[in-house]
């Protein structure tokens, strides 16, 4: 197991080394200019390329990445040229936003996503399978921000029942866990839950009926074993999987839905990278992008060593 | 069952409603994506100093924002008085306010102006903020030094006669040395508990999310004490949740609603607020050599072509058609003689005349983006032009490039290859004063790279009227020189004059006593909210 663990950390490195070229190189060839956000538009050229120099923005790219991997090994992701923020203080509190949200959102869809696409599956090919089927293919077709935008029109503007932006009402500086403020998380966290959703259950279900065909459960009905008893089996030999896809489908949610964030104005970590690119904030998109990615590899980390603790043939594969 | 679930959803309803907030509270979603710099001088354009520049922060030189229905004009802020030294016009006496408090309790001086100057221009003070300078400096290019001549007196020498220095300083927000030095010569503290003389005092702040403030009680301008008890300010940069949030009740005010989403705002009983203001959206025409735009014969067979009236019904009402560069009954707007109105043979004549035809037809390339700030519906109002002109026969293709690449772009001017050699732009100005209306765009040496006169347009003749701008220091006297300066621009038709935006703002039945001036920026103290 430790040498097993031990090899999956050394694989982590690489990754990350190869995230943090893909991700500096990225948002350096996408086009505009950091200054933008910095300057009035009335600077002239001369005074925009006096700051691109007090930024540092005038060096060659190699030289400018080195200088940028060097202060993130430190733990300095920099400053955001368009707040002034520390981009580790920027990330932060929108990550807890995020976590708050994306957490909510796969408990939701993991709960529904798994029992829609057991139903399905135990009962494959009658009415019930059709109608979880159904929901469970809305649920990774349906355009989130849209549904997002209908469930605000309903709840929000219609029947004013729940707020249609923000993360409480004082915003998230003075979040606590009152109606007050989890009422803000509820329309953002059932959009959110409408992608594990879908895929969760279409995976369970696959996977169900799978287990359902195989010689084993005959073999344990031929014991005369009653379905209680099967179905223990079937959610046994299930949990792996659909946790490995539930864990990937946390690490994308915690970079934030942007379009979702964006319709409920929630200040996470998409809605962060939103702004960070319509303004160019180039310290800021490359740290929140790596980190993000960083969180997605530990994530997947910490998946496969659940999974192979549920089901050791993983370690051997 | 019908009344049991009826019952049961309006106590759920009741449940879930939000708790009531205090009287007087005003809630506003501006279109800013975060909160504007809190320091002095804030970022974020015209929206910024609207909410934080002039709010937390007075300015030496105030506009008059006290009327909806005249053109708003220079007023006294800070400065009780000024005058520019008759022997040597570079030479400016500004006379401050007496008595004025900073939030912190500390008193304004010339001292302390000095020290925001500082703040701005010179690198080496220890209270030189990059941030505030970026956004600052630009704003005063007029400035070579200034002194304090005593505690209430200050003197500023322009690096030449220059009679829109008071134009200048109207942007220039002062913060107060003493909170400054209290919180450890830390602009990032300072962000926290700023103190300026304003009205309003910021109270709490959350970035990206929300900013609170409350009246400042001891304001020297008891006219302009606010009446509200707070006002809050939360970043909704997104059109269409700004509008859900005004319908849903969490917000009693969204600027720039979308001009589709009005309708069903007035069904539900919101007011929608809109006036003139000194905004224009144009294309801008380059002068560099080989545009077709150089005869003037195509310029006004262009501005002849446009279908204003059309584009006003594409836009539900939501524009004032141009007449001009300045909106119409601008105190600059002068009595130019060509008349934009549409006349396609007129324009097809000019066209004939300028050699234009069958056998040549007009052909040219502009720049247009498809979003921006200020740049209202690009698209399809582009599109819409762009089928006008065909049916004077001028045939225009469109670059559509990322908004910010074409600011980018317009720095640059028209005869650098990122210009793509188109011969204009779609743009839209803020055009508040001489510099920004006239001067950025027209002036001889504020070609790029040293300014943003895009089209490189030089004349003598401009340049001329420019300089007398600069040196007639009797206010009404240099407002005759602007209406000459309109009344050339509209005569040569300089740039394809199309729309002014009317800033449109939507607000709730209970916002009352709000003016909207035909400015920028705007009074938020006589708004009170009914209960």
């Amino acid at each position: 197991m430790l040498k097993y663990l031990a090899e999956r950390i050394l694989y982590t490195l690489p990754v990350a080394f190869g995230v943090s070229i893909v991700c500096f190189m990225l948002v350096h060839i996408a086009p505009g200019d950091p200054l933008t956000s910095v300057l009035p538009p009335d600077a002239s050229a001369q005074l925009q390329a006096e700051m691109r120099a007090i930024y540092g923005f005038d060096r060659p790219l190699p030289v400018q990445y080195g200088l940028w991997v060097l202060k993130v090994i430190q733990g300095d992701f920099g400053t955001s040229i368009a707040t002034g923020r520390p981009v580790a203080m920027e990330l932060s509190r929108a990550l807890g936003n995020t976590l708050m949200l994306a957490v909510l959102a796969t408990m939701i869809g993991f709960l529904f996503g798994g029992l829609f696409g057991f139903v399905a599956g135990y009962f494959r090919d009658s009415w019930i399978d059709r109608i979880a089927s159904l929901i469970s293919i809305i649920g990774v077709s349906v355009p989130h921000y849209w549904l997002g935008m209908v469930l605000v029109i309903i709840f929000s503007v219609q029947l004013n029942w729940l707020p249609s932006t923000g993360a409480g009402p004082g915003g998230s500086a003075d979040w606590v866990w009152d109606w007050a403020h989890v009422r803000h998380l509820i329309l953002p966290a059932i959009t959110m839950s409408v992608i594990p959703m879908g895929i969760v259950a279409r995976t369970v279900r696959a996977l169900v009926a799978d287990i359902l065909s195989q010689e084993f459960i005959t073999g344990l009905r031929a014991k005369g074993l009653l379905d209680v008893g099967v179905f223990r089996h079937v959610v046994k030999n299930t949990a792996p999987t659909a946790l490995a896809v539930m864990g990937l489908q946390l690490g994308y949610l915690l970079g934030g839905s942007i379009l979702i964030e964006t319709v409920f104005s929630w200040p996470g970590t998409g809605f962060l990278l939103g702004q960070a690119i319509f303004q160019r904030d180039l310290p800021l998109l490359q740290g929140a992008i790596l980190a993000l990615a960083m969180i997605f590899v530990v994530l997947n980390l910490l998946v496969d060593i659940v999974q192979s603790m549920l089901d050791p043939r993983v370690q051997r594969s | 069952m019908k009344k049991t679930s009826l019952a049961l959803s309006i106590a759920f309803g009741a449940a879930l409603s939000a708790p009531a907030l205090a009287q007087g509270t005003l809630r506003i979603g501006m279109t800013a994506s975060d909160i504007p710099l809190t320091t002095g001088q804030p970022d974020q354009g015209g929206e910024g100093q609207r909410f934080m520049g002039l709010t937390v922060y007075d300015a030496l030189v105030h506009w008059d924002l006290s009327a909806s229905d005249k053109p708003s004009v220079l007023e006294p802020g800070l400065a009780a008085s000024w005058s520019a030294d008759p022997a040597d016009r570079t030479k400016w006496t500004f006379k401050l306010r007496e008595g004025v408090k900073f939030h912190d309790g500390s008193s304004l001086t010339a001292e302390a102006i000095v020290w925001n100057f500082d703040k701005l221009l010179k690198q080496d003070a220890p209270q030189f903020d990059q941030r505030q300078a970026s956004q600052g400096r630009s704003r005063i290019p007029a400035i070579a030094t200034y002194r304090a001549i005593d505690a209430l007196t200050l003197e500023i020498v322009t690096k030449t006669p220059d009679a829109t220095l008071p134009y200048q300083l109207a942007w220039i927000a002062i913060s107060s040395p003493a909170q400054w030095e209290k919180l450890g010569k830390s602009w990032q503290e300072f962000a926290k508990t700023p103190s300026g003389t304003g009205p309003w005092k910021l109270t709490a702040f959350t970035p990206r999310e929300r900013a609170e403030m409350v009246p400042n009680k001891d304001y020297w301008d008891k006219a302009r004490v606010p009446k509200l008890d707070k006002m809050i300010l939360i970043p909704m940069p997104e059109t269409n949740a700004r509008v859900a949030a005004l319908r849903s009740g969490q917000v009693d005010w969204i600027e720039a609603p979308a001009p589709d989403a009005v309708p069903s705002l007035k069904a539900a009983g919101m007011q929608i607020v809109a006036n003139a203001y000194p905004h224009n959206w144009t294309w801008h025409l380059s002068s560099v050599e080989g545009s077709p735009w150089n005869d003037v014969r195509v310029r006004k067979a262009a501005n002849l072509a446009v279908d204003r009236e059309g584009l006003k019904e594409l836009l539900g009402g939501l524009m004032i058609p141009a007449e001009g560069f300045m909106p119409p009954g601008h105190q600059w707007f002068g009595k130019p003689s060509f008349k934009l109105k549409r006349d396609l043979a007129e324009a097809k004549k000019l066209l004939g005349e300028a050699g234009y035809g069958p056998a040549k037809p007009f052909v040219t390339k502009i720049l247009i983006s498809p979003s921006g700030s200020g740049q209202m519906q690009p698209l399809p109002m582009n599109e819409f032009i762009q089928q006008n002109l065909a049916e004077a026969g001028m045939k225009i293709d469109f670059e559509v490039v990322e908004w910010n690449t074409l600011i980018n772009i317009w720095r640059a001017g028209a005869k650098h290859e990122s210009s793509r050699g188109a011969t204009g732009m779609n743009y839209s100005y803020f055009i508040q004063d001489p510099f920004t209306g006239f001067m950025r765009h027209l002036q001889c040496d504020l070609q790029p790279p040293a300014g943003t006169n895009w089209g490189h347009y030089c004349t003598p003749e401009m340049d001329k009227l420019f300089a007398a701008v600069r040196n007639t220091f009797d206010p009404v006297a240099q407002a005759k020189v602007l209406e000459a300066v309109h009344e050339k621009f509209v005569d040569d038709a300089l740039f394809l004059m199309v729309t002014h935006d009317v800033n449109a703002r939507a607000m709730s039945p209970k916002v009352k006593g709000f003016v909207q001036a035909q400015n920028w920026f705007q009074n938020f103290s006589s708004i009170s909210m009914a209960p």
